[in-house]
């Protein structure tokens, strides 16, 4: 059984601080949704309002069309996972599992019952005696998925919960929550400063900034199409090239930059009018070396400064004309030996693959 | 030798005249103040009783008979056990159980509220006003306590004054007084020990319990008590054994008509001089709550290494 959840214009203030403003967004049930944010952006502070540990100063938090206000945590339908897991480390792996049944006057024989059932689920079976403290990074990690998943909660909460692990396990986990989500099939809303996440786990993600929903979108949308410049630096890496509109031909715009003219995609949402100060973007994987025959709509001349390799592929950072640094990514597969420090290319990018909007702050400042 | 013992990782970690200060004194603190003088009263205690100056002569001989009097009472008596000795020292034990547990009871939800709760400047006024009552001497402590609990005292005065009742409570008569002030006197090496074990708990894990449905009552229960588990043992240990070894406190606020065991040992150190008698009478009570700080530990199920921390 999964449930919507609905936050109607909920605000949190401490004193005259707010840590979320005005907060819309309806999350369907079943759905895996993602707060994106900067730490302090005010998603945590969200996920306590609707697992019940903090009321909203206004608007109202509604679980299946139920306003929760003054609802304890220990009465809302709800589970939250802890950052740092919040295992109980004196009680056994099952006993951790149960608790919420045990709370609930639920015999011993159905607790173990269905521990053992939760176990199977996250692939520990016969390990429900084994004390928290002998389990590894990962098997925690579930067992804090089994414990909040055996009240059969409609929605569950997660607060970073993975931000702990290394990166192969933070990669497998991922599948697996993904995979869980599915088995389970309930709402999971999940927090996390990390891009990556929540475009890999997530149905839709809502990206926040200084308490405030910048968009609400999936995950290739707000990838492909960000609103605001926030968005479109703090979701992936953008480069952005800052000038004035000069040219609008439809959904076309061409700006004018220190660095030449460029031509860009602006989004239906956001209107822009000759004159205006705009930022366009592109996307270091969208810009390309020039081969023979390639016609990009808009060429660029860079100068090298340095790169990185990451592996799979080769960062590059140079210098524009202005001054201005920008950063691309070439693949492993073609040959780049041939380009070093103090080099001078010319590279191209699609007008379909940036986009441009109004001039406003970026993440990365 | 000396070149063997000054090359030990110990001296070398913390210099030759640091390790030289910690070694003199753990040795002379541990030999001459506990060992020595323990041993020294357990050999007492089976000496008979004889002036100084006899001592090692043929007078001085090992005897049960301390020991068998505070069973069976002096031979001259009709009783065949001492009542009164054994009253004394079982009313003792149990008034310092009582005390240990209202300790607990009074001082849990002040120490949870000081740790998890309050706001960390409320926290160390509540902590500062704690610890201010205790810069005066306990004995004065007593005697502020007997003023306030005397027939003719401020609350007796004061409840008469405004009409609640017409004669006085009788506090010290019916040990109100003691009571209170043992309780009063030991507080605070309840309350430490109980606020740093509460202090230590992850407050997520309260969340989370709270989250997983529990009420409050039962995510103290299952939560944070057997996390402060070992604060709580260290708390009762100590309270109880300065409790069953309080001296000042019974001294000025116990009814004239009950005796408080240490008062029973000072009187025969001091007022029947007989040393060996009073020695035995220290060693049931060492003897005791030695059985109280193992038994805590065993029903708690906690290591001794755990209450030291």
């Amino acid at each position: 059984m999964s449930a919507d959840v609905e936050l109607n214009n909920v605000s949190v203030t401490f004193g005259s601080f707010y840590a979320a403003k005005s907060v819309n967004v309806k999350i369907n049930g079943g759905e895996f949704f993602s707060f994106l944010g900067p730490s302090g952006c005010g998603k945590t502070t969200l996920l306590r309002a609707i697992s019940g540990f903090q009321d909203p100063s206004e608007g109202s938090v509604l679980i299946d069309n139920k306003d929760m206000f003054g609802i304890g945590p220990n009465k809302r339908p709800t589970s939250l996972i802890f950052q740092n897991l919040a295992l109980f480390p004196l009680m056994s792996v099952s006993e951790n599992i149960a608790f919420s049944l045990e709370v609930r006057g639920v015999s011993k024989k159905d607790r173990q019952k269905r521990a053992d059932e939760l176990l199977e689920l996250i692939a520990l079976e016969g390990q429900g005696e084994k004390k928290v403290h002998q389990l590894s990074g990962g098997q925690k990690q579930r067992v804090a998925i089994a414990r909040a998943l055996a009240v059969e909660p409609k929605v569950l909460l997660l607060d970073e919960p993975l931000s702990a692990l290394d990166l192969k396990l933070r990669q497998r986990m991922r599948t697996e929550l993904r995979e869980i989500q599915k088995r389970v099939n309930i709402t999971f809303i999940y927090i996390t400063h990390d891009q990556g996440e929540a475009l890999t786990m997530s149905d839709r993600i809502a990206v926040m900034n200084e308490g405030e929903i910048e968009q609400i979108g999936l995950c290739d949308e707000v990838y492909n199409n960000p609103l605001t410049p926030f968005v479109a630096t703090f979701v992936g890496e953008n480069n952005p090239l800052f000038g004035k509109v000069k040219e609008i031909n439809q959904n076309k715009v061409k700006i004018e930059t220190p660095d030449g003219d460029f031509l860009s995609t602006m989004n239906e949402n956001k209107r822009l009018n000759i004159g205006d100060e705009a930022i366009a973007f592109v996307r270091p994987e969208s810009l390309f070396i020039p081969r023979d025959g390639d016609n990009f709509d808009n060429q660029i001349d860079v100068n090298i400064e340095s790169f990185e390799f990451e592996g799979n592929i080769k960062n590059f950072y140079a210098t524009l004309t202005s001054g201005t640094r920008i950063k691309f990514s070439i693949p492993n597969a073609i040959d780049t030996s041939s380009i070093s420090s103090g080099t001078k290319l010319q590279l191209g990018f699609e007008s379909i693959k940036s986009s441009i909007l109004p001039k406003a702050q970026l993440a990365i400042d | 030798m000396g070149n063997y013992l000054f090359t030990q990782p110990f001296f070398k970690k913390n210099g030759k005249a640091v390790a030289i200060y910690f070694l003199v004194a753990i040795v002379f603190w541990f030999v001459f103040l506990v060992i020595i003088p323990q041993l020294y009263m357990l050999d007492l205690s089976f000496r008979s009783n004889v002036p100084p100056l006899a001592r090692g002569g043929p007078q001085d001989f090992y005897t049960m008979e301390h020991y068998q009097h505070f069973v069976f009472g002096s031979k001259t008596s009709l009783d065949a056990f001492n009542f009164v000795d054994l009253g004394v020292f079982g009313r003792t034990i149990l008034v310092s159980i009582m005390v240990t547990i209202a300790n607990l009871l009074f001082c849990y939800p002040i120490a949870f509220y000081i740790a998890k709760i309050a706001n960390p400047s409320t926290a160390r006024l509540l902590i500062v006003s704690l610890i201010i009552p205790f810069w005066i001497n306990e004995l004065l402590r007593s005697f502020a306590l007997r003023i306030l609990f005397a027939n003719e005292g401020v609350i007796n005065n004061f409840l008469t004054g405004i009409g609640v009742i017409d004669q006085s409570i009788l506090f010290i008569t019916y040990d109100i007084g003691l009571y209170t002030g043992l309780v009063y006197a030991y507080i605070l090496l309840m309350m430490f020990p109980l606020y740093n074990a509460i202090e230590s708990l992850d407050i997520n894990q309260i969340e989370a319990a709270k989250d997983l449905g529990s009420s409050s009552l039962r995510t103290h229960w299952r939560i944070v008590i057997p996390h402060a588990k070992p604060g709580i043992v260290s708390g009762c240990t100590m309270v109880f054994m300065l409790t069953v070894g309080a001296l000042a406190t019974p001294v000025v606020l116990s009814s004239p008509n009950t005796l408080w065991f240490p008062q029973l040992i000072y009187q025969w150190f001091n007022m029947n001089d007989n040393w060996s008698r009073g020695s035995a009478y220290s060693i049931i009570l060492l003897i005791i709550s030695v059985i109280f700080v193992l038994a805590m530990m065993r029903i708690f199920k906690v290591k001794i290494g755990e209450i030291i921390k």
